[in-house]
C-alpha cells in the first residue's frame, strides 16, 4: 500500500545554533535578546531582571497570572516603554531606545489586547495602514495619485489582497471593521499587523474574548503565518491550551520575575510555575 | 444553425468542442474567477491552452484510457479543466461533493477505483490521505490551493500548477500521444460520471455518454437561445448535474462565459458584480434573497418603506403580465416604468439580476409567493424538472407559459409518459447509460425501451399540457381510512413560511397526520430580535412559546388550505412539533443536496413520533449530532406538542347538508 502525502516528520533535531521542530519547521538563531530588564512605573517595579531570547522562526509565549507584568514586556519589545535597566539585542546588536515607529521600521509589527483598528474604515483600508512603514512616496504625490504613487498603490493593494485571501476575509473587504463581530476584527487586526511584512511580530492576547471556534481558527492563522511566511511570533496569552498547543517556549512570568523558561512541557512540570497558578500564598 | 456548424461527428465530444470554441470564440471569454479582489479572465484560447498543457501533465503522471479521476474542491476553472482534460486523455472525471465527510468520500472513491484525484485544498486532501486507510486504488493526487501543503510528502502528491508545467514541458514527447487520444473520443464514450446523493442507501454512480451530455446541450441551449456572449455564475456543486450541464455542457456548445466566485461566503457580492445573464438556483438561494430584502426594508425609513410597498403592490398586478407580453393599460406601463427606476432597478442591481435574461429553478417546490416576487420585478424566472439520470432536462416552462404549480412541458427532445400508478416516465436522448457497477438499479430504473421511472408521482394539466408533479411515488400512500397521503405536498406548503425551514408530515397507514417542524434560523432569530425575545441557542429559540405559536399559526393556515383540494382533505396535520436541532446532512438526515431522508428520520426519531400519536403534551428526548469536524455528541431537550385545529373539507360539508 503507498501511503500519499502524509505531512513528514523529522522529530526533533538539534541543529546548528537552532533546531528543527517536530513538524518540520527550523528555528534559527537568536533574533533578540532581553538582558536584565528592569521597568519600574514610579515605586512598581512592574519587570524585574528579565533575561530571555526570541529565536528566529519560533513562536514564544509570554504567560503568568493577572499583572505579572507581561504586557509591559510586551511593550518594552514594541519600545513603547524604555526599560530603567538592561539591554536589548536585535540581532546581535544592541538596540538603542526607540520611539514606536523607529521600531516598526526594523519589521517589528504588534496587535492589541484591545482592538485598536479605525472603526469607521473598511477592512481593505485598515490592512492598508499596515504598509505605511513600507510607503516611499511622499504624502502629496499620493494624494493626487499621481507619477509613482500610482504604481506604489497598485503594488501595495496587492500585497494587502494576498493577506485578505490568507486571512479568508474576502467578505468582509469593504465592510467598515466597527460593524464587524469582534473575532473579525480580531482577524483584521492581524491582518494590519501582517501588512508590515514584520520580520518578529508580537500578539497582544490573541485569543482574549473569542469562543472556541474563533480561538481554533486563530490559532491556526498564527501557525499558519509562522509556517508560510517563516515570521517568528511572540504572543502573550491566558489560555493556556492554545499557548501549550502553540508555543515552541514559554517564558512564565509572576509579579514581575521570570519563574520559568523552556518548551511547554519543562514549563507544565515546573513547580514553581504550578504554584503561580494554583495561587500558593506569597510571602 | 446547421449551415453555421460543422458536420455534428466531429463535435462528438467536450474536448472537440473546446477546440472549436478556441477557433470560433478564441477571444471572447471563457472562464473567469475572481482572485486577490480581481476578476481573472481566460480567453478561449487561453482556457484550450491551460486544459491542454493539464493533459499533457495527466499524461506524464501516467493518466490511462478510461481510468477514473475524481474531483473534489469548490468551482474554480482549475478544477473545470481537470475534468475536460482528463476527457482529452480518454479517462473519466468524477466530480465529488466537497462537503462530503471522509467516509462518503471513501465510498465513491472506491466505487469508482479512482486512480487519480484532484483536490480544492488542504482540507480535501487531508480527507483523501484519511480515507487511504481503506481505499487503496488512489496513486496520484492534485491539489489547486498551496496554502498548507509545503510540508507534505510529495512522491505521489503534486500541485495542478506543476503537473500543468511539467505538461508543458513534455509537449514534444506527448503531444501525439494526447492528439491520438482526444481523436478516439466519440459520441459514446463516456463523458463524465455523476453520484447520486441518494435519498435511499447507498450513491449511485450514473454513467453519462458525451451524446447525453451534448444533445441535452445542444437542445436546451436552443430552447433558450444562448449565446457565446451569455455569462453564468458557476457555485452550485460540482459534483451536480446541473452544474455540470450548465457551465460545461451548454458552457462548451454555446461558448458562454462560466464565472467562479471568490469564496463561497462572497457569492452574492461576486453575483451582483457579474450580473450574469443566465442563471440558476434551487429555491431555497431565491427564498434567502427575498427573506434578506424583507428584513432589510423592515429596517428602512418611512418614505422608502411606502415607495416600497406601493410599487411592489402595482408590481404584483402588472409585472407577470408585462413579463409575458400579454396587454396591460398604458397607464400602468408608465406606471411600471416609473417604478422600474424607482425600485425595481435598483432591487435588480442589488440582487445581482439586473442582466438576467434566462433564469431557471428546479430541485424543490417553489413557493408561489417568491416565484411572483421575482416574475414581478421582471425576471425571467421560469422551472424546470429534471434528475441526473436524464441529465437534468425532462419539463421546462417555455417563455411565456410560466406558472409556480407546474413544472412545464416536456423539453426538445424528451418523451414523457405517465405510469398506471401516476409515475413519471420519460425518455430522451439525454437518458443515462447505466448505473456503474450496479445493473439490477439500471434494470429497475430504466426498462429495455429506454424509459426511466423518474420515482415522482404526477400528471398532465388538461387543457395546458403541463405537468404538475405531486410527490415521490413511493412516499404517495393511504391513510388507514384510505385517502391519499402526500407529504410532500404538506410539506412544500408549510416551507414556504419563511419561519419554516424545513418539515416532514408523517401519517401513512395512520389515522391521522403529524409533523416536525424545523424553524428557520435567521428568520426567526431577526424576528426574536425585532420583538426583544431573548435565546442563548437555537434549541431554546425553537422552544419559545411565541415560536410555537407562530408555527401553530401556520400550521392551521396550511390545514385549511388543504382542506380545500378534494384528493389531499385528509392530510391536515393533526399534531406537531418543533424539533429542537435542524436536520442535517451530517447526521444523515438530509442527503448532500438537502433533500429529506424519511426513513432515516423515522428511526432516528422514533420516540418522538410516538410521542406524537399517544396524545403525550410533552416529550423528553436524546438526539446525537455529528459535528463538522466528525466528531459526535449528544443534545437532549424536552419538546412540547401542540394539537392544531383542522377544518372539515367543503366537500365534505355539502356532502353532509
Amino acid at each position: 500500500m503507498t501511503t500519499i502525502g502524509a505531512p513528514v516528520s523529522t522529530g526533533t533535531e538539534k541543529a546548528a545554533g537552532g533546531w528543527i521542530t517536530a513538524d518540520g519547521r527550523t528555528i534559527g538563531e537568536i533574533m533578540m535578546e532581553m538582558r536584565n530588564i528592569t521597568l519600574r512605573f514610579g515605586g512598581v517595579t512592574a519587570i524585574e531582571d528579565i533575561s530571555f531570547d526570541i529565536r528566529k522562526g519560533e513562536i514564544r509565549a509570554i504567560i503568568g497570572p493577572n499583572g505579572a507584568g507581561k504586557s509591559s514586556m510586551l511593550n518594552v519589545i514594541s519600545g513603547f516603554y524604555v526599560p530603567q535597566e538592561g539591554e536589548i539585542l536585535f540581532h546581535g546588536a544592541q538596540r538603542p531606545p526607540m520611539r514606536p515607529y523607529e521600531v516598526a521600521r526594523q519589521g517589528i509589527a504588534r496587535t492589541f489586547q484591545n482592538i485598536a483598528l479605525f472603526k469607521g474604515m473598511s477592512t481593505l483600508d485598515n490592512i492598508m495602514t499596515g504598509r505605511m512603514t513600507l510607503m516611499r512616496t511622499g504624502m502629496a504625490s499620493q494624494a493626487l495619485w499621481w507619477g509613482k504613487a500610482q504604481a506604489e498603490e497598485s503594488a501595495h493593494r496587492e500585497a494587502v489582497e494576498k493577506i485578505i485571501d490568507f486571512l479568508e476575509i474576502q467578505t468582509i473587504r469593504k465592510t467598515p471593521v466597527g460593524r464587524l463581530p469582534y473575532g473579525l476584527q480580531k482577524r483584521v487586526e492581524l491582518g494590519r499587523a501582517l501588512a508590515a511584512e514584520p520580520k518578529l511580530l508580537l500578539l497582544d492576547e490573541p485569543m482574549a474574548g473569542m469562543n472556541v471556534e474563533e480561538k481554533e481558527d486563530m490559532s491556526r492563522f498564527i501557525l499558519d503565518v509562522n509556517d508560510e511566511f517563516g515570521t517568528t511570533i511572540a504572543l502573550i496569552e491566558h489560555d493556556m491550551g492554545v499557548v501549550m498547543d502553540l508555543s515552541d517556549r514559554v517564558v512564565v512570568m509572576d509579579y514581575g520575575k521570570k519563574i520559568g523558561d523552556g518548551t511547554p512541557d519543562e514549563v507544565r512540570n515546573n513547580k514553581e510555575v504550578i504554584d503561580a497558578y494554583l495561587g500558593v500564598a506569597h510571602d | 444553425m446547421a449551415t453555421e456548424n460543422p458536420p455534428r461527428g466531429e463535435l462528438c465530444s467536450i474536448p472537440a468542442l473546446l477546440e472549436r470554441n478556441a477557433r470560433r470564440h478564441g477571444a471572447s471569454p471563457a472562464y473567469r474567477e475572481k482572485e486577490f479582489g480581481i476578476w481573472q479572465e481566460w480567453t478561449w484560447i487561453a482556457a484550450a491552452e491551460e486544459i491542454r498543457a493539464m493533459a499533457l501533465g495527466f499524461l506524464a503522471l501516467g493518466l490511462e484510457r478510461g481510468d477514473y479521476l475524481a474531483v473534489i474542491g469548490r468551482n474554480r476553472p482549475m478544477h473545470y479543466w481537470a475534468m475536460v482534460a482528463a476527457q482529452m486523455c480518454g479517462a473519466i472525471p468524477v466530480p465529488l461533493y466537497q462537503d462530503a465527510n471522509a467516509e462518503e468520500m471513501a465510498f465513491v472513491l472506491e466505487h469508482c477505483g479512482a486512480r487519480f484525484v484532484v483536490c480544492g485544498d488542504q482540507e480535501q486532501v487531508d480527507k483523501v490521505i484519511e480515507v487511504q486507510e481503506h481505499v487503496h486504488c488512489i496513486e496520484q493526487v492534485m491539489y489547486t490551493d498551496k496554502r498548507g501543503m509545503r510540508k507534505y510528502d510529495h512522491t505521489h502528491l503534486n500541485w495542478l500548477h506543476d503537473v500543468q508545467a511539467e505538461g508543458r514541458a513534455a509537449h514534444q514527447r506527448l503531444e501525439t500521444e494526447l492528439d491520438a487520444r482526444i481523436a478516439e473520443l466519440g459520441y459514446d464514450h463516456i463523458c463524465v460520471m455523476l453520484y447520486t446523493s441518494g435519498t435511499t442507501g447507498k450513491p449511485k454512480g450514473v454513467v453519462l455518454s458525451n451524446r447525453n451530455i451534448i444533445e441535452t446541450a445542444r437542445h436546451s441551449s436552443e430552447f433558450d437561445h444562448l449565446t457565446h456572449t451569455d455569462d453564468v455564475l458557476a457555485y452550485l456543486p460540482m459534483a451536480w448535474v446541473g452544474d455540470f450541464i450548465f457551465s460545461i455542457g451548454q458552457a462548451y456548445w454555446t461558448g458562454f462565459c462560466v464565472n467562479c466566485p471568490e469564496s463561497p461566503d462572497t457569492m452574492m457580492t461576486d453575483l451582483r458584480e457579474i450580473g450574469p445573464t443566465y442563471y440558476f438556483a434551487p429555491p431555497r438561494i431565491f427564498e434567502t434573497q427575498l427573506t434578506s430584502v424583507m428584513i432589510r426594508m423592515e429596517d428602512a425609513g418611512k418614505l422608502k418603506k411606502r415607495l416600497f410597498d406601493h410599487y411592489m403592490a402595482l408590481a404584483r398586478r402588472v409585472g407577470p403580465e408585462i413579463l409575458d407580453g400579454r396587454p396591460v393599460s398604458g397607464m400602468d406601463r408608465l406606471r411600471y416604468m416609473l417604478g422600474d427606476i424607482l425600485i425595481y432597478g435598483p432591487l435588480k442591481n442589488t440582487l445581482g439580476f439586473s442582466r438576467v435574461r434566462v433564469g431557471y429553478t428546479a430541485g424543490e417546490a417553489i413557493g408561489p409567493e417568491i416565484f411572483d416576487f421575482y416574475r414581478s420585478l421582471g425576471i425571467n424566472l421560469k422551472q424546470l424538472y429534471g434528475q441526473t439520470e436524464a441529465s437534468v432536462f425532462i419539463t421546462q416552462q417555455p417563455d411565456g407559459e410560466v406558472r409556480s404549480d407546474t413544472v412545464g412541458v416536456p423539453s426538445p427532445g424528451v418523451e414523457v409518459k405517465i405510469g398506471e400508478n401516476g409515475e413519471v416516465y420519460y425518455r430522451s436522448p439525454g437518458t443515462f447509460v447505466e448505473y456503474y457497477k450496479n445493473p439490477e438499479s439500471t434494470a429497475e430504473t430504466k426498462d429495455p425501451e429506454g424509459w426511466v421511472a423518474t420515482g415522482d408521482a404526477g400528471f398532465f394539466e388538461e387543457g395546458t399540457g403541463h405537468l404538475r408533479i405531486i410527490d415521490r411515488a413511493k412516499d404517495v400512500g393511504k391513510m388507514a381510512d384510505g385517502s391519499l397521503f402526500a407529504p410532500k405536498y404538506i410539506e412544500n406548503k408549510l416551507k414556504f413560511y419563511p419561519d419554516i425551514l424545513e418539515a416532514v408530515v408523517f401519517g401513512a397507514g395512520r389515522e391521522m397526520c403529524t409533523a416536525f417542524i424545523n424553524i428557520d434560523l435567521s428568520a426567526v432569530g431577526n424576528w426574536a430580535e425585532r420583538n426583544n425575545i431573548a435565546y442563548a441557542s437555537y434549541q431554546e429559540l425553537s422552544q419559545h412559546p411565541r415560536v410555537i405559536e407562530t408555527i401553530q399559526a401556520h400550521v392551521e393556515e396550511v390545514n385549511r388550505s388543504v382542506a380545500e383540494d378534494a384528493m389531499l382533505s385528509g392530510c391536515q396535520v393533526h399534531r406537531f412539533l418543533v424539533l429542537h436541532k435542524e436536520l442535517d446532512a451530517d447526521d444523515g438526515e438530509l442527503t448532500r443536496t438537502r433533500k429529506v431522508r424519511r426513513k432515516i428520520i423515522e428511526q432516528k426519531y422514533a420516540d418522538l413520533i410516538v410521542a406524537l400519536y399517544d396524545g403525550s403534551k410533552t416529550i423528553h428526548t436524546e438526539t446525537e449530532v455529528t459535528y463538522e469536524d466528525g466528531r459526535k455528541g449528544r443534545i437532549a431537550a424536552t419538546l412540547d406538542i401542540r394539537d392544531a385545529a383542522v377544518s372539515t373539507p367543503r366537500h365534505s360539508r355539502m356532502a353532509a347538508e
